[in-house]
């Protein structure tokens, strides 16, 4: 019935990995993400997994070695956070866009500048919209989980896109915490052999990534674009599969006491759990108060997610990156526009939160929901949506 | 969360403040708890002051943000006293250890007013007597906050320490023995009031 | 996951390789890439002395042999680039001329 360990949330993903044993890992080193390279280097150094490593001269150079290793039929990994994903904007696009499954660890960190090592997302929300699918992990335990169920998900017949599996830097990635492991025969079987029907070695004549004239580009764009949609519903049946393994079960996101809540706040990763505190205090004073917390952002559960708001008042959306657009980050234009078709809406409002490491605490949460409380006292209108909380001189 | 102890580590780059941390938290797990154990995150600068912390408690807490109401703060180098406020937001129903050769009751100035327990160890003097380096303080007072906390029974802290520090030095076993030596000094040179 | 030998403008979005990945080798011969021509060789059998220098610098493989003998162009892949004209040492073996559509 599992193993249980102490491990960071770094030690954690570099210890799924080492379970899978993928076929090549490219990787090129950057904080907070830098430890799980140096941990599996070490079990590459030690023997413990066949993985050809590949220590490349860039993150694009890593995405690139990735998709050329994947495109070769090989199971594929790398890991990255902040500006090494940025560099790897270009390749994201042709990965998923060529159909390539492998898995991406985000250890979440702001971009610059000013230059910070800290964590929020902007990293890997400014990377929602390249075909990759994003999973979002609360802490070590499910940053683990994820990590083992993402290569089922983006190996799968009718999804073949690439997976990015996010948890906060330094929050979760450096603290350690309890976690139950999987045992490694377990995480054998459940992740299996990747077969790809096609690939460069031995399965071809094939060629990839040939130029895609106006003629044929914007199907293999609509593919892609149902693929994604496919991926719902594969995540749940891989997630199923899992509980009945782990006994730990995943949906798309987490309702936490949201059966009568009326204020609810979406939010995703470490901060969740902070949330859920903050939810537990106020609930047991009796106020009626919800958390959905998001785990599969892309795709994204737009009906699953607009049904369990339909019976809130009021809903902050907690983004952890901002989307300098004058409106709102990247999860609240999401769960707003999903709302947009229900009969009776809740007010929505964005707060961003937690920039550049900004510590995120109960009390922010507890903030938020009291701001909840006067929306549906008084209304808000849509010049005061776009909200941030815990900067100096704005509360 | 009533069983919830939090615990919160003042020390300079370099001194071990986050090791021991980690120490504290494999010895709790060791003892069935629930465990978290973290440090303040920046680039890390030999002597600039930071913060470690630990969150130990028989349910999984799903709290991930920073202490500011900790049971107990260690300080694991007494000059950080008029540097940083170690005290802030210390309950009072809690104490500080502080690594100093001094009495607790002539620190209590410098602490701005804290009601609760004040306990000293000369822990660079057990790490210079025993480890032959008076910066290396930290398995000393480790000791010193399981022995005021009482958050592990002062027996199976000794026989999880032995695995642990077997594991942490296994590169350097030369300095397995005198690190317990530290640690069973460190248990009990505390001093309280 | 589908793969599908040779594509076509009459394929909907389901019935085309996926990623656009290509399953098959020298796919090229079946696309009609003659119709870029402006200039069009000619070729001359009978000024021909077969020394073999023209198909070698045909870059689109435009150029049939057989049993030693070079062929008539192959006018589905001939862009009309006029390299062969260019090369033939042989007066009239190859000429060069506009192409009347």
């Amino acid at each position: 019935m599992g193993i249980r360990r102490l491990l960071s949330g770094n030690e954690a993903t570099a210890t799924a990995m080492k379970q899978i044993n993928p076929d090549v890992v490219a990787a090129y080193p950057i904080t907070p993400s830098t430890e799980v390279v140096h941990y599996f280097s070490q079990y590459v150094a030690d023997g413990e997994v066949d993985t050809e490593f590949v220590a490349v001269e860039s993150e694009h150079s890593a995405m690139s070695a990735c998709i050329g290793a994947s495109a070769a039929g090989g199971r594929t990994a790398t890991v990255t956070s902040a500006c090494g994903l940025a560099l790897m904007w270009e390749l994201l696009y042709v990965a998923s866009g060529q159909r390539l499954p492998m898995t991406l660890a985000v250890i979440n960190r702001a971009l610059s500048g000013p230059i910070n090592i800290n964590n929020d997302h902007s990293d890997s929300m400014g990377a929602r919209d390249s075909g990759w699918i994003q999973l979002y992990s609360e802490n070590n335990q499910e940053a683990y989980d994820n990590y083992v169920m993402s290569w089922r998900i983006s190996e799968h017949k009718d999804v073949l896109l690439p997976v990015m599996v996010c948890q906060d830097g330094f929050i979760t990635s450096h603290a350690v915490e309890n976690i139950e492991l999987i045992e490694d025969e377990k995480v054998k079987e459940f992740v299996g052999e990747f077969k790809p029907e096609r690939h460069l070695i031995d399965g071809g004549p094939l060629s990839v990534g040939p130029y895609d004239t106006p003629h044929f580009y914007f199907e293999h764009q609509y593919q892609r674009a149902q693929a994604m949609k496919r991926a719902k519903q594969v995540i749940l049946d891989v997630s199923k599969e899992f509980a009945a393994m782990t006994g730990r079960g995943y949906g798309l996101f987490e309702e936490y006491k949201m059966a009568d809540a009326e204020r609810v706040i979406v939010v995703l990763n470490s901060s969740a759990g902070t949330a859920k505190v903050a939810a537990d205090q106020l609930r047991a004073k009796g106020e009626k108060v919800g958390v959905l917390k998001l785990r599969v952002f892309r795709p994204f559960p737009h009906a699953e997610v607009a049904k369990a708001l339909s019976n809130a008042k009021a809903v902050a959306v907690m983004d952890k990156c901002d989307s300098f657009n004058g409106m709102g980050g990247p999860v609240f234009v999401d769960v707003r526009t999903a709302c947009y078709d229900l009969a009776t809406r809740p007010q929505i409002v964005n707060y961003i939160y937690g920039l550049g490491g900004r510590d995120v605490t109960v009390d922010n949460f507890l903030y938020v929901y009291e701001k909840l409380t006067e929306i549906i006292n008084s209304g808000t209108n849509t010049d005061d949506i776009y909200r941030h909380v815990g900067v100096r001189g704005v509360n | 969360m009533s069983n919830m102890v939090e615990i919160r580590w003042h020390g300079r780059g370099g001194q071990g403040a986050k090791t021991a941390s980690l120490l504290l938290a494999d010895a709790a797990f060791a003892q069935g708890k629930f465990v978290q154990g973290f440090p303040e995150y920046g680039p890390e600068r030999m002597g600039a002051p930071i913060a470690a912390y630990n969150r130990i408690s028989d349910e999984r807490s799903s709290l991930h943000s920073n202490i500011y109401e900790p049971d107990y703060v260690v300080v694991v180098d007494a000059t950080l006293l008029s540097a940083v406020d170690v005290t802030g937001g210390l309950k009072k129903t809690g104490a500080i250890v502080i690594n100093s050769e001094r009495e607790p009751k002539d620190l209590i100035d410098q602490l701005e007013g804290y009601e609760g327990g004040v306990y000293t160890i000369d822990a660079s003097a057990i790490a210079g007597e025993e480890l032959g380096n008076r910066n290396l303080s930290n398995t000393a007072m480790l000791a010193a906050i399981v022995k005021v906390s009482g958050v592990i029974p002062e027996d199976a802290f000794m026989k999880e320490m032995e695995v642990s520090i077997k594991d942490t030095f296994s590169s350097k076993p030369h300095v397995i023995a005198p690190n317990m030596k530290a640690i069973e000094r460190g248990l009990k040179e505390v001093k309280g009031i | 996951m589908i793969y599908v030998k040779g594509v076509n403008q009459d394929q909907k979005w389901d019935e085309i390789n996926v990623g656009g990945n290509i399953t098959e080798g020298g796919t090229a011969l079946d696309v009609n890439t003659g119709d870029w021509r402006i200039m069009i060789p000619r070729f001359h059998e009978d000024k021909c002395k077969q020394c073999m220098l023209c198909f070698p610098v045909c870059p689109d493989s435009a150029i049939p042999v057989q049993n030693e003998k070079r062929l008539d162009f192959n006018f589905k892949h001939c862009k009309g680039c006029g390299v062969c004209f260019k090369v033939c040492p042989f007066e009239g073996a190859i000429t060069w001329e506009k192409e009347d559509k």
